[in-house]
């Protein structure tokens, strides 16, 4: 874990920065540097911790959280709508209202656990997704999308005498356009600080008691915590993250639809969150980045590029790398995707944050040094008492 | 004489099988108290209706004054009852540190409070208690270790630690030594003689006579759902029913 | 009355691919414990061997068209046709049926290749993992599937001689006016016998009996010498049988697309979870329940009261069931109680 080496929150915070605020410079080699890009990197990272700190922490799976991402973006779209298009008021209104649909999901949803939870969220999502397609398209505009007109009130602008420009106004932030680089600043200034918070959480007390919750539930009961309230606190916490990345989504692009919502966007979040390594304070981020950068890549590439690509071989064998290969970009990224998901699941399950680890612990003792990580749990069996408990008294008992 | 425990009428049945009834036990405050029995004679059903685990059917317990009945276990818990479990329940994915800290910090901060903020680096007192813990019971070494690593008999005292830590005024222990060896077990009896010195009351429940004998100050002996026989060790010793009841045992085995 | 009735064949309709599905998960999730996200990727695999049979029956070749006669014009003629005349005219006519005998073992090699290959590895790990993984391979499964059949719905009519609507209405001594679909009825009857099938082979074979204690307490199986490796492999392959011929048969009802398996998915497992999660009973009873209130909450009168009540009644009743009765209609106690 961080914690180990950098264990100062400011110099954590600092180096973080630093590395956010630079990242069109750093990314520019990849040809990741175009704010469209670095905004998505920015919305998903903040998307992705707030989710960490539900699923990370306490280990509740909740397939639903998109729906709160939806959420913020009606919110902030409507706030642009009959308040102001400054953005400050939107992303404030999508977090709160977000965070208000997640107390009252979370409370009826954390009533269950372990898979029960997961379904519970799911159908929650479910319903959502429905209805704002259908009833209540009156809010949502149904399947066109909730967009801006030149008729909205905007009242709190009228009030300000805000200057009108033709057609439909643009989001701003006290008269500078959100769009390009100020508008990946202005993401990347809210992802900072959505991070220092997770980073406050993971290193509380509270944060401490969360994982305690994952680690044994019954046995936090039991030593005097009431678990509800916790787990609740998370979820709304991780509501609000979610909400505030929609209503970003809608500050670079002032358009909310319900497919935001739809069960595949809660499982995209999961796949980033475990991906990079669920549970650690920097994984999230690390599968964002991962994820969405591919998804940049390879669904812009076609045969023509995989020709460009593949020209160094035999002919023959061009053609048949790129017969193969061309299932997996373009449409077919999400081939790519759940390949590379069920294998990082499957030989990763802690996500590329396990990876850096375990390359970290190999290389060390390469070259001889002193490596003890508490992370890295040496199991011992330690002979008949670890054998498989049979039925113990109480066990035995409660049973009749 | 001040009772701190006092169970009144409890019954309880399972799908028409008698686990307890009318069950009459009275804790004295600042003694050691050990209920014994055969298996299945309802020692776990008994703890877990203290502990609000299970709901008798009838019948009160009443702990410091205070109704128990319906409680749950977090509210019991701030009652001043605390339970060490018969399999070691600890946090195998947190530290041997972390888990002593976690009741200790339920102690402090109550059943829930939200302090996001607090950073875990300003909580030495906390970190202190819990060193000091670990201490006695002479895990302090590895106290950076996962608790899911240790081994079995760590995991029993440090489960012992995590349950002293919150200074209950009830300790109640179930089967403290089961499975243990004898070496072991024999460190675990020095152990809660010299860490509860102080007058806290304990309430063991436990097969191994030898235990029971070299802690316990009252003895009540459960078989089939009753209480058969209450009393000082040497009373206990002698007590025919309980003879019966023990050898009945044996034959059933 | 009349309006009643269709509303509740189209309920055991739906209810009837909704009891399928959920009776794999079900086998499944309660002797193998596994928590199969890609059952509904089976079901939609099932679905497009149809679609592959067809397509492979109506193989066709240009020939030039003899009915026009004033210009060469051409047609696409099947392969069988030309061979086997109206024989083969036959054949392609039946396609979905005679696909069901391709089904039967492509999905259980699929099955077995799967609980092999990935399922088994996972026997131990945490439920949240054995989501993720089978998650994933649900999205590779219709990925695959986009990339060769594309991604618009493909139709597979039924034979002809059921194309039509039987007329149930008076049949019964209702209105004439009643008429419902023939494969409809025929799919209900097929996902009854189906049903039925499963039950039987459980209830009254030596593999079905040890599945059932399996169910019940697997550790002690286990421990009785039973191989019970190799009997979670075949159940495993059941389970994706049962899906698949489930999917095959809906393919004239609902053309099949690469993503009908999510959108099964999703709703079988609210039906698995209001069944009660291990209970076979509990997942049947509530597929062919929410079926109907699914139907029924389409018709118009409630619509009016309660707008869009259709589309989220199933996991409205979900969310209620599961907070008054935890472990569902039907569930055990003990399974799956965190």
């Amino acid at each position: 874990m961080m914690k180990l080496t950098l264990k100062n929150n400011l110099f954590v915070m600092l180096i973080f920065s630093v590395v956010v605020l630079t990242a069109p410079i750093w990314l520019s080699p990849i040809g990741a540097n175009y704010p469209d890009l670095l905004q998505k990197f920015a919305i998903f990272g903040i998307f992705a911790i707030g989710f960490n700190i539900l699923f990370g922490l306490t280990g509740y799976l909740s397939f639903g959280h998109a729906t709160f991402l939806g959420i913020g973006s009606y919110s902030a779209v409507w706030c642009f709508k009959l308040f102001s298009m400054n953005v400050l008021p939107g992303i404030v209104m999508g977090t709160v209202i977000a965070g208000i649909f997640a107390f009252l999901i979370g409370y009826v949803s954390l009533r269950r656990s372990g898979i029960y939870f997961s379904i519970l969220t799911l159908a929650f999502a479910q319903m959502s997704y429905s209805l704002a397609y259908s009833v209540l398209t009156p809010i949502t505009n149904g399947e066109t999308g909730l967009q801006l007109s030149s008729e909205d009130p905007r009242y709190l602008d009228a009030l300000f005498s805000v200057e009108v420009t033709e057609g439909l106004p643009s989001t701003n932030l006290f008269g500078q356009l959100m769009s390009g680089y100020p508008g990946f600043y202005f993401c990347a200034t809210l992802l900072i600080i959505g991070f220092y918070i997770s980073l406050k959480i993971f290193r509380s007390p509270f944060g401490l008691k969360l994982r305690a919750i994952k680690s044994n539930q019954t046995r936090m009961r039991y030593t005097g915590f009431n678990t509800r309230p916790y787990l609740l606190t998370a979820f709304i916490i991780s509501g609000m993250y979610a909400g505030l990345a929609g209503s970003l989504m809608a500050v670079t692009d002032p358009l909310a639809g319900a497919e935001r919502m739809q069960w595949t966007a809660s499982g995209e979040v999961v796949l980033m969150t475990i991906l990079g390594g669920s549970g650690t304070l920097l994984g999230p981020l690390f599968g964002v980045t991962i994820i969405k950068y591919f998804e940049n890549i390879f669904s812009a590439m076609n045969t023509s590029t995989l020709n460009e690509f593949f020209s160094f071989l035999p002919e023959f064998l061009q053609s048949i790398m790129v017969s193969i290969s061309q299932h997996f970009v373009g449409e077919g990224w999400h081939l790519t995707l759940g390949a590379l998901f069920m294998l990082v699941v499957i030989f990763l399950p802690g996500g590329v944050m396990e990876g850096v680890t375990l390359i970290n612990k190999h290389v060390r003792l390469k070259l001889g040094l002193r490596y003890d990580d508490p992370s890295v749990a040496q199991s011992e069996p330690s002979g008949i008492e670890a054998a498989p408990a049979s039925l113990t008294d109480s066990q035995k008992e409660e049973k009749k | 004489m001040s009772y701190i425990l006092d169970i009144q009428g409890v019954n309880k049945t399972f799908g028409g099988l008698h686990a307890l009834s009318d069950i009459q036990l009275k804790i004295e405050a600042g003694t050691t108290h050990a209920i014994i029995g055969p298996n299945g004679a309802g020692k776990s059903t008994l703890l877990n209706c203290c502990i609000g685990k299970l709901i008798p059917d009838t019948g009160s317990v009443t702990f410091n004054g205070m109704n128990m009945i319906g409680k749950k276990p977090h509210e019991i818990n701030h009652a001043g009852m605390v339970r060490v479990f018969q399999t070691p329940e600890i946090f195998p994915d947190l530290t041997l540190l972390q888990n002593v800290m976690i009741p200790a910090l339920a102690k402090r901060d109550g059943m829930f409070s939200f302090n996001p903020f607090k950073s875990m680096s300003r909580e030495g007192v906390i970190q202190q208690e819990a060193m000091q813990a670990l201490h006695d019971i002479g895990l302090e070494k590895s106290c950076d270790q996962h608790a899911g690593s240790i081994s079995r008999g760590d995991k029993r005292r440090l489960e012992v630690a995590m349950g002293l830590i919150q200074k209950p005024s009830l300790l109640l222990l179930d089967e403290p030594t089961a499975g243990m060896a004898r070496h072991d077990t024999n460190a675990t009896i020095d152990l809660l003689k010299r860490l509860t010195s102080d007058g806290m009351t304990k309430v063991i429940i436990e097969h191994d006579m030898h235990v029971v004998f070299s802690l316990a100050d009252t003895i009540s002996v459960l078989a089939q759902g009753r209480i058969i026989a209450t009393g000082s060790p040497e009373e206990i010793r002698n007590n025919p029913k309980v003879k019966e009841a023990y050898l009945g045992e044996s034959e059933d085995e | 009355m009349d309006v009643f009735l269709i509303q509740l064949l189209n309920g055991l309709d739906k209810g009837g691919a909704y009891a399928l599905i959920a009776l794999g998960l079900t086998l499944a999730f309660g002797t193998l414990g596994i928590v199969n996200f890609a059952h509904g990727a089976l079901f939609m695999l099932g679905a497009f061997c149809a679609v592959t049979v067809q397509q492979i029956l109506t193989m066709s070749v240009k020939v030039r068209d003899e009915s026009i006669t004033f210009f060469e014009a051409y047609k696409e003629q099947p392969y069988l046709e030309i061979w086997w005349g109206d024989t083969g005219t036959a054949i392609i006519d039946y396609a979905v049926p005679i696909s069901i005998l391709f089904v039967i073992p492509i999905m259980l090699l699929i099955g077995l290749a799967l609980e092999r290959g990935l399922i088994k590895h996972f026997y131990k790990r945490s439920h949240a993992e054995q989501i993720l993984v089978t998650f994933g391979l649900a999205i590779v499964l219709q990925e695959i599937i986009r990339a060769f059949f594309g991604a618009n719905p493909i139709p597979t009519p039924a034979p002809d001689i059921v194309a039509g609507s039987a007329a149930i209405g008076s049949f019964l001594g209702l209105s004439d006016n009643l008429v419902y679909p023939w494969w409809r009825l025929i799919y209900l009857a097929f996902s009854s016998l189906v049903i039925f099938g499963v039950f039987a082979f459980l209830k009254f074979t030596t593999f079905g009996m040890v599945v059932r204690a399996g169910m019940a307490d697997r550790e002690t199986v286990g421990l009785l010498g039973i191989n019970v490796q190799r009997k979670f492999t075949i159940v495993f392959g059941l389970a994706a049988v049962v899906a698949g011929v489930a999917g095959a048969m809906y393919a004239p009802i609902l053309p099949p697309d690469y993503h009908m398996g999510m959108d099964f998915l999703v709703l079988s497992f609210v039906v698995v979870v209001v069944g009660g999660m291990g209970s076979l009973g509990g997942a049947v009873t509530a597929g062919f329940l929410l079926g109907i209130l699914q139907s029924f909450a389409s018709m118009n009168e409630f619509k009016a009261i309660f707008p869009g009540i259709d589309q989220i009644i199933i996991y409205l009743v979900a969310v209620i069931v599961l907070l008054v009765r935890p472990r569902g209609l039907m569930g055990r106690e003990g399974v799956m109680e965190d």
